[in-house]
């Protein structure tokens, strides 16, 4: 089947299996690897890239689904010069990561959350995290970087609109 | 140089921010599952469906002709051809007779013994083709009863046997301690608290799931596996030398970013070899990733003991002598340390942080149809903490005392300190981390705290648990001596490159706690070199000379220290160098700051012109010196590190619903010397959630009549979320290490460890108005709710 959609900005025009995940086809197709499959069961969000600005787990959703949709991944937030988006930088910052492999799906549901929240409480953040597995960071400076990170998307509204 | 020296270096103690973040934050880790190599297939495993059962046939004829497939492996096809999985620790039976150690074929031949079991292997061109000629491939069981609990083994009523090798499917007994004495301590004591519990079963759940891909050269005859593991060397000779029969130097391990492991990923799998082998057998690279619910199934699970304790006391609340009984649940088949877990690395911590002059355990371990049990982070060391502090408070209680009280008057206070139980503590200030525990947890507060909770109509508790635990098990020798099978030693290299930069290569393996930046810490401190200047190099064994890996919280005390040794070997021979470079002798060269200087003197030369110097020797003492700048060096510790601390939480139980909610945790941990205290926090924040969720969520459970797994996805398992914790407190103690380099004592188990037994002893601490006075983890609403309606009809 085919399907257009963009993925961190670039045009892609593919003709896939109508079976094929979103995830499979970032994964397999395009080689972006950041976005990681963690369970069968779209529970722990390792998977979660933006649709049209939203988080998705991409694990639950099929490419073709996907027709005219502008998909963002983990590799499309840093600015081209390789400077990391305010959210990465507020998880480096705030130790938010350990072993990295929840990592990109809780970024881009950060960003998300952040974006619909942009003055999230901590008890807002954990609430809305609830579709993100950690098991290495008891999840304390997740919700750090999270709210750091919110702070300084708001503070820099044109670093945190996705892609370019 | 000495610990003491070492703590008062630059970088010693900064919280550094990690250099391994940016390509984890930027989609640039890369996970053996984000590894494709040329040619690759990939593969498929045909589990059992059935708890035990005897297999007939094995039928691959129409799975054959499906499209892609390359080839399918039976355990027909591989008997007689490879050894089965091996297990790394020898338990002897009281009477001096080795354990039951039945055989672990790769494949199952005549049996599967748990759901999950390996029955073959499918290779086709893609995955979805091997699934599909999976589900093709008919096997013929003729299903058998199964046993599946620990108790159900133990009682022996089954009338199951799983190993012809072990017919009443008991795998040892094992004792520790002077019986007679203990009994006569407990049978003259002013007072004897008594204890059931079952420290629950546990799927550690990393959130990679396990991967591997195999390969083979037929070039150089080299063979090449991928996987997520946290000791390639130990899975590379365990592989080569006990199942395949492989010269090591055909073999190359190597473990690229690994996404957690927590036990889990230490072990030697069928998979792994399935894969090495097949690579071979088909000249294919054959790839294998789990699916979640095969983690479920098939990683090696954690806990799943039930124990009878007795602490005998005087009447001012001293502790006389402890006697335990627990039945630990083995699994279907010995997996690589499974019989160390609850012997070795748990009955020995029984003393805890008290005086207890007498401590006897005995230990049934038992084989059930359920997946295999090991390791799990803290392994045997929770088990014993849950314990030990479980039954601490409720002789508080029993006897009037309070928490902090009754620990108090049994705290060891004299180092070093030789346990009843073979273990001898260095250091500790077991008082400091308590009364800074109770400062920072506001313990003042609590009766008010309390009050106000009451007026909402709620129940408020508040729990204690001093934990100490023992990491980098150690020396070899004596390891060896209680049955180890391999060495517990650490190999680090420095190789000083000619303009000054420096490559670490260490045996010990980070997936997840930030080696790279804390052993780049380590390195810039000693060589006065720049951080960005330092890369840190693990998990290839084609590139790091030998390791032992990663678990049991070894690593900064083990392979940093073996790091430091190598760097003793730099420093003395870059002296040297340094020395004819400024005409001076030997002895009279200092070096610190990254310079080299003259005593008494203003002449120095910079550390990078020592290096250049080692590299381009033209002025330079050839005759009594070898060229470059690299050493390797290999660390035997002489005794365990010993972290302790005490934990407080406080829990608000909503009495409509049984809800636990953790109000408040107080962590003061003793880790002697911290490198990197941001990262130090993380390790504790990670392993609270890990305990503090085997307290109120995880619990794994299979159908005890069938053995079928119920809590086979994240939909039945419960894991910690976001916003199941509040913000913890955590603070520190120090009394360095008094035997390595570094003055270190590891902190990647702690808050595991030390953790469930607070939770669940606040939990009761609410509880308790109500008459309740036991139940086991987890305290889901439901457990809890129940525990208060029964004790409200029996009052």
């Amino acid at each position: 089947m085919q399907v257009q959609f963009t993925v961190n900005g670039k045009a892609k025009n593919l003709d896939l299996p109508p079976n094929t995940l979103l995830v499979h086809a970032l994964r397999e197709l395009m080689q972006l690897t950041g976005t990681h499959v963690g369970c069968d069961t779209a529970q722990c969000g390792a998977c979660t890239v933006l649709v049209n600005g939203r988080a998705v787990k991409s694990c639950n959703t099929l490419a073709v689904q996907q027709q005219g949709a502008e998909i963002t991944t983990i590799e499309g937030i840093a600015a081209p010069d390789g400077t990391m988006h305010p959210m990465q930088a507020a998880f480096k910052e705030c130790h938010g990561l350990q072993c990295g492999f929840c990592t990109p799906g809780m970024v881009m549901s950060a960003i998300d959350l952040c974006t619909q929240h942009p003055n999230a409480s901590e008890a807002q953040v954990r609430e809305q995290l609830d579709g993100n597995f950690c098991r290495c960071t008891g999840y304390q400076n997740i919700v750090k970087a999270v709210m750091l990170g919110g702070k300084n998307m708001s503070a820099a509204p044109a670093k945190a609109t996705a892609t370019a | 140089m000495g610990a003491s020296d070492f703590s008062k270096l630059p970088h010693i103690g900064e919280e550094l921010r990690r250099k391994e973040d940016y390509r984890f934050l930027t989609g640039a880790g890369q996970y053996t599952d984000d590894v494709n190599l040329a040619n690759q297939a990939h593969a498929v495993f045909v589990r059992s469906p059935h708890a035990h059962a005897k297999i007939n046939s094995v039928d691959t004829s129409a799975a054959m002709k499906m499209p892609g497939v390359v080839g399918i492996v039976t355990g027909k096809d591989i008997e007689g051809k490879m050894g089965g999985l091996p297990c790394g620790w020898l338990i002897n039976n009281p009477d001096g007779t080795p354990m039951k150690e039945p055989p672990h074929t790769i494949l199952a031949i005549k049996k599967v013994r748990y759901v999950g079991d390996h029955v073959a292997m499918v290779v086709a061109e893609t995955a979805e083709q091997a699934r599909d000629a999976a589900e093709a491939v008919v096997v013929d069981y003729d299903v058998l009863p199964a046993v599946v609990s620990v108790s159900d083994a133990a009682n022996k009523q089954s009338g199951v046997t799983l190993h012809d090798e072990a017919p009443d499917n008991q795998c040892y007994k094992w004792t520790l301690g002077d019986k007679a004495a203990v009994d006569a301590a407990i049978a003259k004591a002013a007072h004897v608290t008594k204890l059931d519990l079952v420290n629950n079963r546990l799927v550690p759940n990393p959130i990679e799931p396990r991967v591997a891909i195999g390969g083979y050269n037929r070039a150089t005859e080299e063979y090449v596996l991928y996987v997520a593991n946290q000791n390639p060397h130990v899975e590379r000779l365990l592989m080569t030398a006990f199942v395949l029969g492989l010269p090591e130097h055909k073999v190359r391990v190597i473990a690229p970013d690994v996404g957690g492991g927590f036990g889990s990923k230490i072990y030697l799998y069928a998979e792994d070899v399935c894969l090495t082998w097949a690579a071979k057998h088909f000249n294919r690279n054959i790839k294998w990733t789990a699916d979640r619910a095969e983690c479920f199934l098939s990683d090696a699970h954690g806990r799943d003991h039930v124990t009878h304790a007795e602490l005998a006391l005087d009447k001012d609340g001293k502790f006389l002598a402890l006697k335990v009984h627990t039945d630990a649940n083995l699994g279907a088949y010995l997996s690589t340390f499974a019989t160390a877990v609850p012997t070795i690395l748990y009955a020995t911590l029984l003393a805890g942080q008290y005086t207890t002059p007498q401590i006897y355990v005995e230990v049934d371990s038992w084989f059930t149809n359920t997946a295999p049990v090991d390791a799990y982070r803290g392994a045997g060391r929770p088990e014993a903490t849950y314990l030990l502090e479980r039954i601490v408070t409720r002789a508080a209680w029993e006897l009037g005392l309070g928490q902090d009280e009754i620990r108090k008057r049994n705290f060891i206070t004299q180092f070093p300190y030789q346990t009843p139980v073979a273990l001898q503590y260095d250091t500790g200030d077991f008082r400091a981390c308590m009364d800074k525990s109770m400062k920072l947890a506001e313990v003042d507060g609590f009766a008010a705290r309390k009050a106000a909770t009451e007026a909402k109509g709620k129940l408020r508790g508040i729990g204690y648990s001093s934990y100490i635990e023992a990491c980098g098990i150690a020396p070899s020798n004596i390891a060896g001596a209680l049955g180890a099978r391999a060495g517990l030693f650490e190999c680090g290299e420095i190789r000083v490159h000619p303009t000054g930069s420096v490559t670490v290569f260490t045996g010990s393996h980070s997936h997840g706690q930030g080696h790279e930046t804390t052993f780049a810490q380590v390195v810039a401190a000693r060589l006065g070199i720049p951080v960005e200047n330092i890369d840190v190099v693990h998990g290839d064994t084609g590139r790091v000379p030998f390791g032992m890996g990663t678990y049991g919280s070894r690593s900064i005390s083990v392979g940093g220290a073996a790091i430091m040794k190598a760097l003793d070997k730099i420093e003395a021979k870059a002296k040297k160098i340094a020395a004819h470079l400024m005409e001076a002798s030997d002895a009279d060269i200092e070096f610190a700051n990254g310079e080299f200087t003259i005593k008494g003197t203003d002449k120095k030369i910079p550390f990078g012109q020592v290096a250049l110097t080692a590299y381009v020797p033209h002025n330079y003492p050839l005759d009594k010196l070898e060229p470059g700048l690299n050493e390797t060096a290999f660390y035997d510790p002489t005794n365990f590190t010993f972290p302790g601390g005490t934990y407080i939480c406080e829990v608000e139980v909503d009495k409509q619903t049984g809800e636990v909610k953790i109000d408040r945790f107080t962590a003061v941990d003793d880790f002697g010397t911290i490198i990197n205290p941001m990262i130090v926090a993380g390790q504790v924040h990670g392993g609270l959630v890990q305990g503090i969720g085997q307290a109120l969520m995880e619990n794994c459970v299979y159908d005890k009549q069938s053995g079928q797994l119920l809590t086979g996805s994240f939909m039945d398992y419960a894991m910690p979320r976001a916003e199941d914790f509040p913000m913890f407190k955590l603070d520190t103690v120090c009394t360095p290490c008094t035997h390595n380099s570094l003055g270190t004592k590891g902190c990647g188990e702690a808050g595991a460890i030390g953790s469930p037994p607070a939770v669940i002893n606040a939990v009761l601490d609410a509880l308790r108005p109500l008459g309740v006075k036991d139940f086991d983890m987890p305290a889901t609403p439901h457990r809890v709710w129940e525990a208060m309606r029964s004790s409200q009809k029996s009052a």
